[in-house]
């Protein structure tokens, strides 16, 4: 069964990869999407007998690499962890794979397409299964690839290659430092297995790692490696700027990535990772500031943006940022829980956005909609379930999970609590304005567009039971798991799949806070609300007015705090350049300069002159034969014989 | 009484083809010009019974004339290999010669007179035997150079071999009187006695015996006659330069070195070792500026006798077997190369440079096929014989220590594969010309059974190093 889950994803793969063109475009959508649909049903099966259940499976599948002491297998590790990201990877893959049966209804490359997102799904899943690190890394790198097809998967467009090519590039980033992560654990504990590194973490407090000249504290200096590599993947501040753009590919796969695979694996790796990340403080503190810091910082630039899926993006952005706000408190069951809660409304915005676009005939900017909601309700009503939840709207599901965490960070010991706390809840205001602005530029006010206004309509069935699923989810997730993940049950739910050590008693102190500090995030989420609807449905002149005056910070903001640019200014062109100089002066005037062409055209030079050596007179014949005979004499007369 | 006649028998091979020479001088002198025909056929036959007869008799180590003339296996090896040369040469020869209407009785008779020459040389035991030997052979090939009499071309080559010979020959008796002034013998092993330690004089004698040696095996600086006469000199003369005269030049060189001079050994090390390298890297870069086949051919071989000598400079069984061996890949490539070479004849006109290739693989591809894998063996390329050949004399030559000559040969045999791949080049990627005439089936023959040679020698390497590791051993 665990196979099946894991391999029919591959299996689809493979099948439309191969014959996609033999079997046609239906048939790799029907293969594909009714394996993902198997490889659903199962997970949920696994998820009850694993997770509710408490029996955890590990399933081998076969030797990998055996060399002297170092052994590494291919298996599949089942724990509850692994057990909830199975359901959220393969429910929300399900639903994207019908989904886009009627999104890319017009795309000629269906096949590939199909191909490319279970390739995805499977990668992902591998990932999730991971019983060491290397099988983990694995995953990773598969999931780095299938989403750099799938963002260029507009291959002719220039701007989805480019996108691509950053996603792809700055995700190397991250996973030249996991790797050094993983390295350094395999030199601190000899193994990459978890069961044996888990096992002897304890015994790496206080030990160090030599670099440098210095000696460092060995789990700080993994934890952070590892961190980085989790940065690449989950988009956090500094590596985040793949991430926006990676909306170039086709939007399911938008909802694809940013819900549940690609941007979870670095939260779930720094969760599963957790025996080691509870000793080092030190990290910890790290990851809490750099997730605030990605979490307001999104969320700001998602204020002002005008395209509908650039505002989820960045909203993803921000929300990532809380979850390891939650991982920075130790509170790894609660960053696990914003990241389940989060695949369902996050899916569904995006899908309802996708939604949205279609009915405008690709139309993405929000200035150019307005008005939708009698248009599309169906969508309309989804949009709105997405908004509340995403928002912490009481008793959805972004309530229980977003609150968890703004309460946690209140509670924290770290060094970064209170920063924490108030950009958790600054955050939550600017999310829940940018969220609100979206829903009211879309769907409410007059219609920008009368001829794409009129020409709108629903989406056909097979993308409408995608939001009806994803709405249910969201509205119900957060209040149905809250026990499991927050509450009194987590060590039983969660049994060994998360290490939290003695003194962290964080799920405990949580609820011990100030009941102002416990409401805060609702009022925010109220006064967000509030503005939003001043300026966007009372007076309308009001933003524009305000973006005028305040010209400066608007352009920051618009320019995404000029990330680009700067990566631009710093790496991109000084790497250009230095690419430039080593092609043309290192390889063509220096290699190829002094090596083949130099060499070529010297040996050419001596030919020139060896062949006028060849007179054709006699006498010339005559007299270099007496040179030579002359010239050995004289070599043993001086050198001795 | 019979103790003063001569082991006749001994020379048994040497008898035969004296006594066919002059016999078929006679028929030729008898019947006149139409005879041609008649006596390049007979004379077909007596090289190839002779060689048979080399082959088939009782392997032993024998000296006949008080020494003159030594048989051991080294000489049996090398008087087949000069022998086969001769006979396929002679063989390739007659289509071309009699389309181009220069077929004279004379040039057979002159060919295995020259071939008892080689003989000779290569059975020599002492510089009398050797001088006598030289003399047959070059005084020979003197007149079969300039055999096309009408071509201004053939007389010049003739003439500028004969004169630059003659200057050789004449360093060579210098020599060998300076080894006998200071050795007080002629013989070899007499020599290999008295001359124990290398004085001035001695090595005086060495450098003018070795810088006749190397004329006739044409080695850098003493080439300078090979391209004029390889170009000038009709193609299945060339054809027959290139091998026969080579075999017995290389054998005699090995002898007098390894024979006579045992106990010298460092002082001809490094005349060798300096013509080699010369050799070698004239012959891969002069090569580079021809474009005419038959020049290119010759700078060619002016780089394998470089190569060969690499072997030799070793002063090891395994380098002498490693030059064996050289030998014998290099009679087999160059054999087939000539093959397409006297092949190349449009409308019924010889041409001869490079660019008349173009496109070969398109209008001749089995003879392109040959042809390019003659030449990816000549360049040196694995796993061809070619490769082999040179892994042999550089595995020797590395053996013996000579470390900065095999790399010198090594990066000179890169070089070298420039030219060669270039031909492979302009006859698989450069626009066709018109097609050659039809090829003679003996041709065909001949390229056939070297290039399968060339292509398939590493799958069976062993009889031919065996025998001549045996025959090597003769030697020390």
């Amino acid at each position: 069964m665990y196979q099946a889950i894991v391999f029919l994803p591959l299996i689809g793969f493979l099948i439309t990869g191969m014959f996609g063109r033999a079997i046609g475009a239906r048939a790799s959508e029907v293969v594909t999407t009714s394996f993902l649909f198997i490889a659903c049903i199962l997970s949920w099966i696994a998820f009850f007998n694993v997770a509710i259940g408490g029996h955890d499976v590990r399933v081998q599948l076969m030797q990998w690499i055996y060399v002297g002491d170092f052994k590494v297998d291919w298996a599949l590790r089942i724990d509850t962890m692994t057990a909830i990201m199975l359901i959220v990877v393969t429910t929300v893959s399900s639903l994207v794979h019908l989904y886009s049966i009627g999104y890319m209804h017009d795309d000629p490359f269906r096949p590939r397409f199909f191909g490319y997102l279970s390739l995805f799904t499977f990668a992902m899943l591998m990932l999730v299964t991971a019983d060491n690190l290397l099988q983990l890394f694995f995953g990773w790198e598969g999931v780095g690839l299938a989403s750099y097809l799938l963002i260029g998967f507009y291959f002719q467009k220039p701007s989805a290659n480019a996108a691509a090519m950053k996603a792809f590039v700055v995700n190397r980033v991250g996973d030249f430092g996991f790797l050094l992560g993983i390295f350094a654990i395999f030199v601190m504990t000899g193994a990459v297995s978890f069961e044996t590194v888990f096992a002897q973490a304890p015994s790496l407090a206080g030990k160090t790692i030599s670099f440098l000249g210095h000696n460092w504290d060995a789990p700080t200096v993994i934890c952070i490696l590892l961190f980085i590599g989790a940065m690449g993947k989950s988009a956090q501040f500094l590596l985040h700027t793949w991430l926006p753009d990676a909306m170039e590919g086709p939007t399911p796969v938008s909802a694809l990535i940013h819900a549940a695979t690609m941007v979870t694996a670095g939260v779930f790796m720094v969760a599963r990772m957790s025996p080691i990340f509870e000793l080092s403080p030190t990290a910890l503190d790290l990851i809490m500031l750099v997730g605030a810091t990605t979490s307001v910082f999104a969320a700001t630039i998602a204020l002002v943006q005008n395209d509908i899926k650039k505002v989820i993006a960045y909203s993803t952005c921000s929300q990532l940022g809380y979850m390891f706000v939650a991982m920075g408190t130790g509170a790894y069951s609660i960053g696990v829980f914003h990241l389940f809660t989060h695949a369902c409304f996050k899916a569904l915005l995006f899908l309802s956005a996708g939604s949205v676009i279609t009915a405008m005939h690709h139309e993405q900017d929000m200035r150019n909609m307005g008005g939708l909601w009698k248009k599309i309700p169906f969508t309309y009503g989804a949009m709105m379930i997405g908004t509340l939840a995403i928002t912490g709207f009481p008793f959805l599901a972004g309530y229980y999970s977003k609150d968890a965490i703004i309460e946690a960070a209140w509670a924290s010991h770290g060094t970064f609590a209170l920063y924490g706390w108030v950009m958790t809840v600054g955050a939550a205001a600017l999310t829940s304005f940018y969220s609100w602005r979206l829903v009211f530029l879309t769907f409410h006010g007059k219609p920008h567009d009368h001829h794409h206004y009129d020409a709108a309509h629903e989406s056909p069935l097979v993308m409408t039971i995608p939001l009806g699923v994803l709405a249910i989810g969201s509205v119900f997730a957060g209040a149905v798991f809250f026990n499991d993940f927050v509450g009194e049950n987590v060590h039983h739910f969660f049994g060994h799949a998360i290490f939290m050590g003695a003194e962290n008693h964080i799920l405990h102190e949580m609820h011990n806070i100030p009941l102002w500090a416990k409401y805060m995030p609702t009022l925010m989420m109220a006064l967000g609300f509030a503005v939003a609807y001043w300026f966007y449905v009372v007076d309308r002149s009001l933003p524009v007015r305000l973006a005028k005056s305040q010209d400066a910070l608007y352009q920051f903001l618009l320019n995404k705090w000029y990330f680009d640019e700067l990566y631009d200014f710093l790496f991109i062109r000084p790497s250009m350049w230095i690419g430039r100089v080593l092609w043309k002066q290192g390889d063509g005037r220096i290699i190829d300069g002094w090596g083949p062409n130099g060499v070529s055209a010297r040996v050419l030079d001596v030919t020139g002159r060896v062949v006028r050596l060849q007179s054709g007179y006699l006498y010339h014949y005559a007299f270099v034969m007496l040179i030579g005979v002359a010239a050995l004499i004289t070599w043993f007369m001086f050198a001795g014989v | 009484m019979s103790s003063f006649l001569p082991p006749l028998g001994a020379v048994l091979p040497e008898l035969v083809l004296a006594l066919a020479a002059i016999i078929l001088l006679l028929v030729g002198a008898i019947k006149g010009e139409r005879s041609a025909n008649l006596v390049t056929g007979l004379a077909i036959a007596v090289l190839a019974a002779v060689l048979l007869l080399v082959l088939l008799k009782p392997v032993v180590t024998l000296s006949a004339f008080n020494g003159a003339l030594v048989i051991d296996p080294f000489s049996r090896f090398m008087k087949a290999l000069a022998l086969l040369g001769a006979t396929v040469s002679l063989i390739m020869s007659v289509d071309w010669l009699n389309r181009e209407g220069q077929n004279k009785f004379e040039y057979a008779v002159l060919v295995l007179i020259s071939t008892l020459g080689m003989m000779m040389l290569v059975s020599a035991g002492d510089l009398i035997a050797l001088y006598l030997g030289l003399e047959l052979m070059s005084l020979s090939l003197y007149v079969i150079a300039a055999i096309n009499r009408e071509s201004v071309r053939s007389t010049e080559a003739g003439l500028k071999y004969f004169v630059l010979g003659s200057l050789s020959s004449g360093m060579l008796l210098y020599g060998a009187s300076l080894l006998y002034g200071f050795t007080g013998t002629v013989n070899f092993d007499g020599i290999a006695k008295a001359a124990t330690s290398p004085t001035l004089g001695l090595v005086f004698g060495i450098v003018f015996v070795m810088a006749g040696l190397c004329f006739k095996v044409s080695a850098v600086p003493f080439h300078m006659w090979t391209p004029d006469v390889y170009e000038g000199a009709p193609t299945p003369v060339t054809a027959f330069f290139a091998t026969a005269p080579k075999v017995a030049a290389m054998a005699v060189f090995m002898r007098v070195a390894v024979e006579a001079l045992p106990n010298v050994t460092h002082s001809w090390q490094q005349i060798i070792t300096f013509v080699a390298i010369a050799s070698m890297v004239l012959g891969a870069f002069a090569a580079i500026g021809q474009r005419n086949i038959k020049r290119l051919l010759a700078y060619s071989s002016i780089g394998h006798m470089g190569f060969a000598l690499v072997g030799l400079a070793a002063a090891t069984p395994q380098g002498v077997r490693g030059v064996m061996v050289y030998m014998t890949i290099y009679v087999a490539m160059t054999l087939g190369s000539f093959a397409c070479v006297l092949s190349m004849r449009r409308n019924g006109q010889a041409v001869e440079t490079i660019d008349d290739l173009a496109g070969l693989s398109r209008t001749r591809p089995l003879m392109a096929l040959a042809f390019s894998g003659l030449m990816f063996s000549l360049a040196g390329i694995p796993p061809l014989a070619g490769f082999l050949a040179k892994y042999y004399v550089f595995l020797a030559a590395i053996q013996a220590g000579l470390y900065g000559l095999a790399v010198i040969g090594v990066l000179a045999s890169v070089v070298g594969a420039y030219y060669y791949l270039r031909v492979v080049k302009i006859m698989y990627f450069d626009e066709p010309a018109d097609a050659f005439d039809p090829m003679p089936g003996e041709l065909k023959a001949v390229l056939s059974v070297s290039g399968l040679f060339t292509v398939f020698y590493f799958l069976w390497p062993a009889p031919l190093i065996d025998a001549a590791g045996a025959a090597a051993r003769a030697l020390f």
